[in-house]
């Protein structure tokens, strides 16, 4: 092999491209920093300069082609369209039973009727960050950046070059954020569209708040979001976080999303991918404080020519924790996956109990998964294992259904739609567990391709499954 | 109802049976014992349908019909049933949509209107009375965690509800405690009736003292080299397999 694999043309043409477009908008992106966010752009954009983009030796990118999404003709807004839209003019969401504070970010910026930041009742603020930058300076300045890592090549400095506009979620200490928020990602385009979307999500202590994303497109146009979440989860707080993507065939999606676990916290991270022509997903959970419990599950059903990709990295920096990954996929036709799970157990993270799995079925020849489960561990009294299988559908299991009367397409979905239940089943809000239960079992019919509204709108209220199953 | 003729199957290129004669007639039980490895769960596999085999030689009609071309789901919407020797785990498929599924799908072939929820609840009811099984087997997912007894009395309890015309029980007794063998035998003996009928394959004679059966056979060796009534199975039961095997070395 060279000594020096060169980066592709593609590569090199788009990161000069972002390169000269910060350069050529640097007035107006600083213009509206604070000094400290200014720093951290400059700080990333000096990375950025330094590292570039990952490329096919770059570690944990190996088995995912990023060609596709280097692109000459995206259009990128630097300034906010939609800041006051009626969203419900272009949208509406009707999740069955699931009552949620909803708001919804339209390529990126933040989408409101009234204002750009309500605060509840019980102090929880919620809305755009470019609006809180302004208002809670303090806030988002100590959080904003202190746990994305810059380090990553490519896709986190760039976000952060760039970053506009997001969600932004203050949860004061002692609050119990009463119903699940929602936040719906529409990504609606005429032109090829490259999008940049920063969240902050910060539970205070003794906090609790359940968010759902959603991410989708109201078109079949190309388009390429690139998103990086921080969520800080403070002492004895309980984050139970959903990530939900039904994206187009044109859609490509980068998600670097950054958890911080202080101690007796609790997080439970679910990343359920159900189309998208390119997904990667990135889990990364530092946990710094004792006592902590993280469960993070992904479920990924893919099909034609998509590609996903689930990174997992949990840090154990602090001894009596426990963190649990189980990541489950299908993949149909000529879909390819990654799975890749690091658990990093530091020297004095005694009692740590880590676990990880990643099981897949293949349904044909052509489809493929790359899964690399791996422990690297320090501490000489901890609980670890890791395991991945890759599979077809059990033929025992298949002909003892087919025995009883079930043909083979109504054996052959209710084995998948079992695989996948594990992980669904997980849920812990039962009208969102409906509800995505619902869409996996479309999904596996081959009924699902993209909503026109909302990822969890199933109003059409279809009979389950298989139509004489149970109600 | 069922004829095997001068049937010949090989798996992987080797041959399990080798022209083994079968008739069974409505309203008959028929026992077929054997040592290890004489083909009699290849002949199971056979009458349910599966795929790992190769049919040499030979014929199988069911109610008319040559059964070798006909696909499982489809033998077993016409009426036929396998209680599996190793039932299967299905992790996340519940016992009743599985049930349901199966009864509808029948149903359909049939020209029968599918059963609503109510319905379905009340026949799930009144089987489990008819063959004592208790109710939890039914609240969780098909077989799994069972014990090695429950998963048997689970084959009898789906064979109560979809109440088939020719049960092959392949193997239901061995493992299970005298309890289990029972429940069992008791669920055989009351689904019995006079338009369907039983192949209960098994290598003890155990099972014999709860269900009566009208006839039993020996396969040895992939054919049938002796058949009689009940007190064939004593006989074996005695003598034990060797006296079969001398025989047959002695033709």
């Amino acid at each position: 092999m060279p000594e020096n694999i060169k980066t592709s043309k593609k590569q090199e043409v788009f990161k000069n491209t972002m390169e000269e477009l910060f350069e050529k908008k640097y007035d107006p992106i600083m213009e509206n920093s604070s000094p400290v966010i200014q720093n951290l752009r400059q700080k990333a954009f000096e990375i950025f300069k330094q590292n570039g983009f990952p490329d096919k030796k770059t570690e944990n990118w190996r088995f995912t082609d990023l060609d596709p999404l280097y692109r000459d003709d995206y259009t990128i807004d630097l300034e906010t369209k939609f800041q006051k839209t009626d969203v419900n003019k272009i949208f509406t969401c009707d999740v069955y039973d699931l009552d949620t504070y909803c708001v919804t970010l339209i390529n990126g910026w933040f989408a409101y009727k009234n204002s750009p930041l309500t605060q509840l009742k019980d102090g929880t603020v919620i809305g755009s960050l470019f609006k809180a930058m302004e208002v809670y300076p303090e806030i988002v300045e100590k959080h904003l950046g202190s746990i994305a890592k810059l380090s990553e090549p490519g896709f986190v400095p760039l976000n952060t070059i760039f970053m506009q506009d997001g969600l932004f979620i203050y949860v004061p200490d002692d609050v119990k954020v009463e119903k699940p928020v929602q936040v719906i990602n529409i990504v609606d385009s005429e032109n090829p569209v490259f999008l940049q979307p920063r969240n902050l999500i910060i539970a205070g202590k003794n906090s609790k708040i359940t968010l759902i994303h959603c991410d989708h497109t109201l078109t079949h146009n190309i388009s390429f979001t690139n998103t990086v979440s921080e969520v800080i989860v403070q002492e004895n707080a309980y984050v139970d976080h959903y990530k939900v993507q039904n994206k187009g065939r044109n859609s490509s999606l980068i998600t670097s999303l950054f958890f911080k676990q202080e101690k007796d916290s609790r997080l439970l991270n679910n990343a359920i991918t159900l189309n998208g022509k390119f997904t990667r997903n990135q889990v990364d959970l530092s946990i710094t404080g004792e006592n902590c419990h993280a469960d993070l599950n992904g479920l990924y059903l893919v099909d034609s020519n998509q590609h996903v990709d689930n990174q997992v990295f949990v840090d154990h920096m602090a001894p009596n924790s426990l963190s649990n990954q189980l990541y489950k996929g299908i993949l149909d036709d000529q879909a390819s996956g990654v799975f890749s799970g690091k658990v990093l157990v530091r020297r004095d993270s005694q009692k740590t109990q880590a676990y990880q799995n990643n099981k897949n079925l293949l349904l044909t020849d052509e489809a493929k998964v790359n899964t690399q489960p791996f422990l690297e561990i320090y501490a000489d009294d901890v609980k670890c294992s890791h395991g991945a299988t890759v599979g077809q559908l059990d033929p025992n299991a298949m002909f003892y259904l087919r025995s009883r009367g079930l043909c083979e397409l109504t054996a052959r979905q209710l084995l998948m739609f079992a695989f996948a239940d594990e992980i669904v089943n997980k849920i812990s809000i039962e009208p969102l567990r409906d509800n995505i239960s619902k869409l996996v079992e479309k999904r596996l019919r081959g009924e699902l391709s993209i909503c026109d509204q909302c990822i969890l709108n199933c109003s059409s209220r279809e009979p389950r499954f298989i139509q004489n199953f149970m109600d | 109802m069922l004829k095997i003729k001068n049937l010949n199957v090989s798996v992987e290129g080797k041959t399990i049976l080798k022209g083994l004669n079968l008739e069974v007639n409505e309203g008959e039980v028929h026992a077929i014992m054997g040592p290890n490895g004489s083909g009699k769960s290849t002949l199971a596999s056979v009458i349910a349908g599966r795929d790992y085999f190769t049919v040499e030689k030979g014929e199988v009609t069911y109610m008319g019909k040559n059964l070798l071309e006909i696909p499982p789901e489809v033998r077993a919407k016409e009426g036929i049933f396998l209680g599996f020797q190793y039932p299967i785990e299905i992790p996340g498929v519940s016992m009743t949509n599985f049930m349901r599924t199966a009864i509808n799908e029948k149903r359909k072939h049939l020209g029968l209107k599918p059963l609503t929820g109510a319905d379905f609840l009340k026949l799930i009811e009144e089987k489990k009375k008819l063959v004592k099984i208790e109710s939890k087997l039914t609240n969780r997912s098909v077989n799994e965690g069972f014990s090695g007894g429950e998963k048997k009395k689970n084959e009898i309890f789906q064979m109560a509800l979809l109440e088939p015309k020719l049960s092959v029980l392949d193997e239901t007794d061995s493992g299970l405690d005298i309890d289990a063998l029972k429940v069992v035998a008791n669920g055989v003996n009351t689904l019995k009736r006079k338009d369907n009928a039983t192949i209960l394959i098994t290598h003890y004679q155990r099972l014999l003292d709860f269900i009566i059966p009208d006839f039993v056979h020996v396969l040895y060796d992939g054919q049938i080299v002796k058949s009689g009534g009940k007190e064939l199975a004593l006989e074996l039961e005695e003598k034990g397999y060797n006296w079969i095997k001398q025989e047959v070395q002695a033709e």
